[in-house]
């Protein structure tokens, strides 16, 4: 997001909220969730959750990984059974047995993960789903993604754009509450951007939305009030205002608190040695039509930011630099070698490890947590024998501790909340001790504290000499981990910020591909950018 | 905030949510009930003898139905076991009339390494459906055996005396086919949940995709285990012969399909990723002691295999229902 946004959105905000104050104290709640129970054998997904959400309201369900949120999101909306609890809809006392009846009442989910069914092409997903292909239509369109073509498999069509297609797809029979689970968490500031502004539509054309987001800015640029949970309850519900950041983040964290108090990282300080040979040596690196020229260096201890909208390559950079495609022109020098990777194999043995920016890529769902973090350590045909149990389980606890991994369901990942899976797909690359990092998005759905920790933890592992390509799609982040800034734009490499200058409106504007010549409005910046070396 | 009592959870689900978390548990209750129907049909049947015939018949199906759950952990299915085992078995009892018995016994391997291979390139390399591959090999297989037995047809075929003892023996009453079957089972059961192999097996059913970013290498996975698959259906053969005594062209077809099904009524999802040896092994009892049941009910051929296949898939249908817990 851009700074614009956010100081208007808080004017915006402050104005709504007088307008408002007193429609919330006469109105009665659209929706109205008291007392939801819901476990799981030993685990208590909700302790006793409540939630009221008012007509025209944009309410935010907020709290730590594993709080709750999606569970009752997927209660209200019918896709799992409460063990206990009462929801009103419009007064009225409701069992909301299945999606369909949640959608007869009004109610529209936008679940945390992708759920086109893969194989099917767009068109027959919504066909599945009764959607109005033309309001389905005009809404893709709306927000942000003019060139669709509703014959496109979905297993085809990239996570951020998927996530989009669901938002229309249930803003297309006009809900009158919309549940957005972590709707923003995989888009690139461009969309973010164009969800916000239609879910504040929704909110000002009289009809609720509850929205679930880590991301603060997004929070108080939007909402009208906050419900907070905590491990399965409701602690609180609080006005937005400025400034209640700080006690909702209290509310959320509870005893974790001081874990996040220690603030992560000065980018300066992490100017480590760097010897002559750069431990990641990308020139005119080109993939299919996607990817068109990319040329730059990763040093040992540096992490490099990689910035860029929606589909201008990043996609295809990550994933060639993994191994998993292969460049259809370009080298790639590893320690000043140059290398060929056939296969992520071939990547990982030259030390290069990726986090993909869409976990269920990345995980094997019906296992547990050990074996998703383990699965790198059996991977080589030399690994196939007897493994060591003791030492697998300490190399994994660790990994697990260091990410504040959630292990109470761990029997199987896919019983894992959205940002606890999000941690394991870490968590495996930090006990496999790769040198090199490539992180796509890797804090999508991660809550404020562990945030904060891995955020650190990246930082860490720069000062050890590993080095990190980072993937960011929340702008604010660059700062407070990278030490430089790759943007891109159609393919290729459009500037290279050292980070004291990466600040959100002159990244947003290069990821936009403007030329160097609308940069006289930030001064010396503009000479500094030219000078490839990053750190002073 | 609401004040809403928390309900208990109800009985109902408390036990299934136990029985999720155990599938093992009900798999041996619908065991126990099988034996005692039995007992009370034919009441004096469950003896000594009535055990360990149990367990000579189901130990070979045992071990085929341990290679379906490994090939099934990955997605995959191997039906050329059949023909693999007989094929074995039949080269074995004609060779071993020329030969000394272990060499008898090693030229019986070959085809059954060779057609591992072949299954394992064709779904680990140029991605045939396993279900196709399988079934190919198995035919081909088929067809070489016929092929074969013209050129043996004048020396005839024996078979060892060690492998009847191993196949039909008891030993205090106890079958000696355990002492080849025990270590294969603990071998199994070791590496699919101790060895790097095994977790690649599961994985790799899971989500390939996500193996391969961990720098799993499929093919090679594929090809070691449907190698691993044929030489244990080669194995099961040699001992299968010494049960049966009678080599024939289709010894152990017989076997393939309820060697599937006991790998399904053990709970591993021929989705892959989830599954054991210890349920199929316990599924193998189950489809055993079932059709002992059916044989005593003494009914015609056509609707005793009616009723087998309508229990399966009840069984099947309501143990996953047991096991999967919304
Ligand atoms: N099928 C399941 N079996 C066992 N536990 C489960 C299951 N589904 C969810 N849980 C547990 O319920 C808790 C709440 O999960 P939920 O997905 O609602 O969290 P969340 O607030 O959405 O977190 P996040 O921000 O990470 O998405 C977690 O501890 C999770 O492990
Ligand atoms: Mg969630």
């Amino acid at each position: 997001m851009s700074g614009r946004t956010e100081g208007g959105a808080v004017e915006r905000q402050q104005e709504r909220f007088w307008n408002e104050s007193n429609a919330i104290l006469t109105t009665n709640p659209l929706l109205d969730a008291t007392g939801v129970v819901k476990t799981y054998g030993a685990v208590v997904a909700l302790r006793n959750a409540s939630l009221s959400v008012l007509p025209g309201e944009v309410h935010a369900l907020m709290g730590a990984n594993g709080a709750g949120k999606s569970t009752l999101v997927k209660i209200l909306t019918g896709a799992i059974r409460a063990d206990a609890g009462h929801i009103l809809i419009r007064g009225e006392a409701r069992d909301v047995r299945s999606p369909a009846d949640a959608r007869r009442a009004g109610l529209l989910p936008v679940y945390q993960e992708p759920s086109l069914i893969p194989d099917l092409d767009v068109a027959s997903n919504l066909c599945l789903t009764d959607t109005p292909v033309e309001a389905f239509r005009a809404w893709v369109r709306e927000l942000g993604i003019p060139d669709l073509d509703i014959r496109d498999i979905a297993r085809d069509i990239p996570l951020a754009v998927l996530r989009v297609l669901d938002l229309a797809r249930a803003l297309a029979v006009e809900p009158d509450v919309l549940l957005l689970d972590e709707m923003t968490a995989a888009l690139p500031a461009n969309l973010a951007e164009r969800v916000l502004e239609v879910v504040r539509r929704q909110g000002d054309s009289g009809r609720s939305v509850i929205f679930i987001s880590h991301r603060f800015v997004e929070i108080s640029a939007l909402c009208d009030r906050a419900t907070v949970l905590r491990d399965g309850e409701t602690v609180g519900v609080v006005d937005i205002e400025p400034g209640v950041e700080e006690r909702i983040v209290e509310m959320m964290l509870g005893a974790r608190i001081e874990k996040t108090q220690r603030t992560a990282h000065q980018a300066s300080q992490a100017a480590s040695p760097r010897d002559s040979r750069p431990r990641l040596g990308v020139a005119n690196l080109r993939v299919g039509t996607k990817l068109n020229d990319v040329s730059f260096d990763l040093a040992n201890g540096e992490v490099a930011g990689v910035v860029a909208l929606e589909g201008q390559g990043q996609d295809e950079l990550f994933a060639a630099l993994a191994g998993s495609i292969r460049p259809s022109g370009g080298t790639i020098e590893v320690d000043g070698q140059p290398v060929k990777f056939a296969h992520p194999a071939d990547a990982i043995r030259a030390g290069i490890a990726y986090v993909p920016g869409d976990r269920t890529e990345a995980l094997t769902m019906q296992r547990s947590v050990r074996e998703n973090i383990a699965l790198p350590f059996s991977a080589a045909l030399r690994n196939w024998g007897p493994i060591s149990m003791a030492q697998e389980r300490s190399r994994v606890v660790s990994a697990i501790e260091r990410l504040q991994i959630d292990t109470r369901a761990q029997r199987e990942v896919q019983r894992l909340s959205g940002g606890n899976q999000q941690k394991v797909t870490i968590a495996r690359w930090i006990a496999a001790e790769a040198q090199t990092i490539l992180c796509f998005d890797p804090t999508r759905g991660i809550d404020v504290g562990t945030k904060q920790e891995i955020y650190k933890l990246l930082r860490e592992l720069a000062d050890q000499g590993k080095s990190v390509l980072f993937y960011t799609s929340e702008l604010e982040e660059v700062q407070r981990v990278c030490d430089r800034v790759i943007v891109i734009f159609g393919g290729r490499v459009v500037d290279v910020f050292p980070v004291e200058l990466a600040d959100e409106p002159a990244l947003m504007r290069a990821a936009y591909g403007l030329p160097r010549g609308v940069k006289v409005d930030v001064g010396i910046l503009a000479d500094i950018h030219s000078s490839p070396v990053a750190k002073p | 905030m609401s004040t809403t009592a928390i309900q208990p959870v109800p009985f109902g689900r408390r036990l299934k949510r136990f029985m999720a978390d155990r599938p093992l548990i009900p798999l041996i209750i619908l065991l126990v009930i099988l034996v005692v129907v039995l007992q009370i049909l034919r009441p004096g049947i469950v003896n000594e003898r009535w055990l360990a015939n149990t367990i000579k018949f189901a130990i070979p199906l045992a071990i085929l139905a341990g290679c379906q759950t490994m090939t099934m952990l990955t997605g995959g299915i191997d039906l050329s076991v059949g023909t693999v085992a007989t094929m074995s078995a039949f080269i074995m009892a004609t060779q071993v009339v020329n030969h000394d018995p272990a060499v008898a016994i090693l030229i019986a391997l070959v085809p059954a390494v060779l057609i591992g291979l072949v299954n394992g390139i064709g779904v680990g390399v140029f991605r045939v459906h396993p279900l196709i591959m399988t079934l190919g090999t198995s035919l081909i297989g088929t067809g070489c055996l016929q092929v074969y037995q013209r050129t043996v047809i004048a020396s005839g075929a024996k078979i060892p005396p060690f492998l009847a003892w191993l196949g039909t023996g008891l030993t205090y009453g106890v079958p000696n086919a355990l002492l080849l079957f025990v270590p294969i089972a603990v071998l199994i059961v070791l590496t699919l949940n101790r060895t790097g192999f095994g977790r690649l097996l599961y994985a790799v059913g899971d989500n390939e995709g996500a193996a391969r970013l961990s720098g799993v290498r499929y093919w090679q996975v594929i090809t070691a285990l449907y190698v691993i698959s044929s030489v244990l259906a080669g194995i099961t053969g040699l001992l299968y012969i010494g049960l049966i005594k009678a080599p024939s062209l289709s010894l152990a077809e017989p076997l393939v399909l309820p060697s599937v099904a006991a790998a399904v009524i053990g709970g591993t999802s021929i989705f892959g990723g989830r599954g054991g040896y210890t349920g199929t092994i316990i599924g193998a009892l189950i489809l055993t002691v079932l059709t002992t049941l059916l044989t005593i009910l003494q009914m015609p051929e056509g609707a005793r295999r009616i009723l087998f296949g309508l229990i399966v898939l009840f069984v099947t249908a309501a143990y996953l229902r047991i096991i999967e817990d919304r």
